[in-house]
């Protein structure tokens, strides 16, 4: 993992990407870009967003440098410091911890050495606490980079932990085979669709 | 209970494949240029006829909240947003609808958008919702090259666009003038009211923001009529609502029911009931963390609709029930959403800033037994002093959970006080 860089540019296409968003909001209200913009330099550098990367947004948006900061320091997606290249997230909330979020922070601390905050000496994981993914039904669940894994256990948590450390790629999603956030015991509901023809007045 | 044919969404579970062409089998888009015919005081007033609840939370009357827009546009355009910005505790409702069902929410924005005058809509989605975003995106792209939104929407001549924004992680942005000031690109702190929205909102201009889930219904209400809607769910509480089961439950889920069912039942025929039996329940918060939670007593009768659950001092919420076991330490339960309302806290009302770190503390004592037992009071006190005295909902948010702890367990934290003062050890699991 670098230091902070001195400069920062937009890859040409990610150049091409920006212009594309500002796009989306009205003429004059290019600021509304921010978020997406300051998004975007994270992703291309290595999920962090270093100043320079900040100064690189407020030139290309026109705005005061302390405004985006204030943006990036206000909301939590936002890592103003080097993250691991999976930086997982385990929810910690009320949903997920009536099912055993607690398990899964200790398969993850176990798996992978580290406690929360922390990252993995070779720069491959950093551990996290999260709150609400909005993800309930599913409970207890984490997020790793853009994808969840919901309906954990301290054994499915590893799982998954020690494919991506091996460098492969588990399923996302439910860990026990559900669909989505049907009930786990079968279909309770839309199980008579179509059996009935015309619809209800 | 729900007859299927009532039923909304019909793939919120995904299925079936989410695509346009599917989407189109289910019926969505289908006569949307014949439900825009009818004009937009007939769309709003059938929005009204309706009964439609906002199911973001608040309740309040969609068609009403539609019909405080501006009739004409002056010099300043009209705008929807949409808020996609899903994150009170126990609710995962909207991520099915933006991931299984997007087109009814792009269907249902351009009607929307259509009654109020409004060529944009705005969907601000959570950033964690990343997957749930590039799903809506393929969605809206779909729309765009079938022609059902863009330059000549559905045919009808309207410019309609709709457009995606994403969120960073903060739950303050689900309040709706900080989403519009994070979507301006500024820090999410919720604006001062009035002016409201429907005068001054996005861009300074007049908007409308609505819950993914109200957007996503009205297609079926215009084309399925007002008094198909008004005639499920109970007087005042209609229609079917998206209801998230989460907790000590058999099979957690994410269902569709009508308004007014009851909670008990609910749980019994969609979640497989509480783990060990309903007599093992210990307490539910059914609408979401910001909810006060309610005893078992209350539990076996009360009805899941708005009026039913601000009867009993908690609320429908967002519809998200928690489910608690016997086993469940309470109090630590109630502490966790003290930690979470202090990390949420935007920072910019002394009540709520100050308030739900000394919350946080102070349930952090209860919860261990080193507080006192006249601290109660005090801590009852202080959440007075925050509910209605900050800018926005969430100094509300922080206090109406321990309101609902102590106003129904009051003698478990008792216990646990007497507890570590006789040198027990105090906390269960």
């Amino acid at each position: 993992m670098s230091g902070a860089p001195e400069t920062f540019t937009f890859t040409p296409e990610n150049a091409e990407a920006a212009k594309s968003v500002i796009a989306k909001y009205p003429d004059g209200w290019h600021e509304s870009a921010v978020m997406p913009l300051l998004d975007l330099a994270q992703r291309q550098h290595d999920g962090w967003l270093p100043r320079a990367a900040m100064d690189a947004v407020a030139e290309i948006l026109s705005m005061p440098p302390i405004r985006v900061y204030e943006v990036a320091t206000f909301y939590t997606m936002y890592n103003l410091q080097p993250v691991g290249k999976h930086h997982v997230q385990v929810c910690t909330n009320l949903p997920c911890w009536l099912r055993g979020s607690e398990d899964v922070v200790g398969a993850c601390r176990k798996t992978l050495g580290i406690d929360i905050g922390m990252t993995t000496e070779n720069g491959m994981f950093t551990l996290s606490e999260a709150e609400c993914l909005g993800a309930c039904a599913n409970a207890p669940m984490m997020q790793i980079g853009d994808d969840y894994y919901e309906d954990l256990d301290a054994d499915s948590t590893t799982k998954v932990l020690k494919l991506l450390k091996s460098g492969g790629k588990p399923k996302t999603g439910s860990q026990t085979g559900r669909h989505t956030s049907e009930p786990a015991g079968g279909l309770t509901s839309l199980k008579n669709l179509g059996k009935d023809e015309g619809e209800a007045k | 209970m729900l007859k299927d044919q009532d039923r909304i969404f019909t793939n919120i579970y995904g299925l079936e494949d989410t695509g346009l062409k599917a989407a189109k089998k289910r019926g969505d888009w289908s006569r949307t240029k014949t439900l825009m015919n009818k004009g937009r005081e007939k769309i709003i007033a059938e929005v009204k006829e309706s009964e439609l609840r906002g199911r973001g939370g608040a309740g309040f009357s969609a068609g009403m909240k539609w019909s405080f827009m501006p009739k004409e546009v002056t010099d300043r355009p009209h705008y929807l947003v949409v808020n996609a910005d899903e994150g009170e505790p126990g609710t995962c409702k909207d991520r099915e609808i933006l991931r299984n069902e997007p087109h009814k929410l792009i269907e249902g924005a351009l009607l929307a958008s259509f009654a109020m005058n409004a060529n944009a809509a705005y969907c601000y989605v959570r950033g964690e919702f990343f997957r749930e975003t590039e799903a809506l995106q393929r969605a809206v792209d779909e729309a765009y090259e079938a022609g059902l939104i863009g330059e000549d929407a559905c045919g009808s001549g309207y410019k309609f666009d709709f457009y995606i924004h994403r969120g960073m992680g903060a739950y303050i942005c689900g309040e709706e003038s900080a989403l519009i000031e994070s979507l301006e690109g500024k820090k999410g702190q919720p604006r001062m009211k009035p002016p409201f929205p429907a005068n001054c909102g996005l861009y300074g201009c007049p908007t409308t923001v609505n819950n993914v889930e109200s957007i996503a219904v009205t297609p079926a209400i215009l084309r399925r009529g007002a008094s198909w809607f008004a005639g499920i769910g109970k007087p005042n509480n209609t229609g079917p609502k998206l209801f998230n089961i989460s907790g000590h439950v058999n099979n957690p889920c994410t269902v569709e029911e009508e308004l007014g069912i009851p909670l008990k039942e609910l749980i019994d025929k969609h979640a497989g009931g509480v783990i060990g039996g309903w007599e093992n329940l210990g307490a539910i918060i059914p609408g979401g963390s910001s909810v006060p939670m309610l005893p078992p007593e209350i539990c076996e009768t009360v009805t899941m609709d708005f009026d039913a659950l601000s009867a009993v001092k908690s609320g429908l919420g967002t519809g998200a029930v928690i489910v608690m076991d016997k086993n469940t330490d309470l109090i630590r339960a109630i502490c966790r959403l003290s930690r979470f309302y202090k990390h949420e806290s935007c920072g910019q009302c002394t009540p709520c800033r100050e308030g739900t770190g000394w919350m946080w503390r102070m349930m952090e004592r209860m919860a261990s037994g080193d507080a006192k037992v006249e601290e109660i009071d005090l801590l009852e006190d202080v959440t007075r002093q925050v509910e209605g005295h900050t800018i926005c909902a969430l100094g509300d948010a922080a206090a109406w959970p321990i309101q609902g702890l102590i106003r129904h367990f009051r003698p478990l934290l008792e216990q646990r006080i007497a507890d570590r003062q006789a040198g027990k050890s105090t906390e269960a699991a």
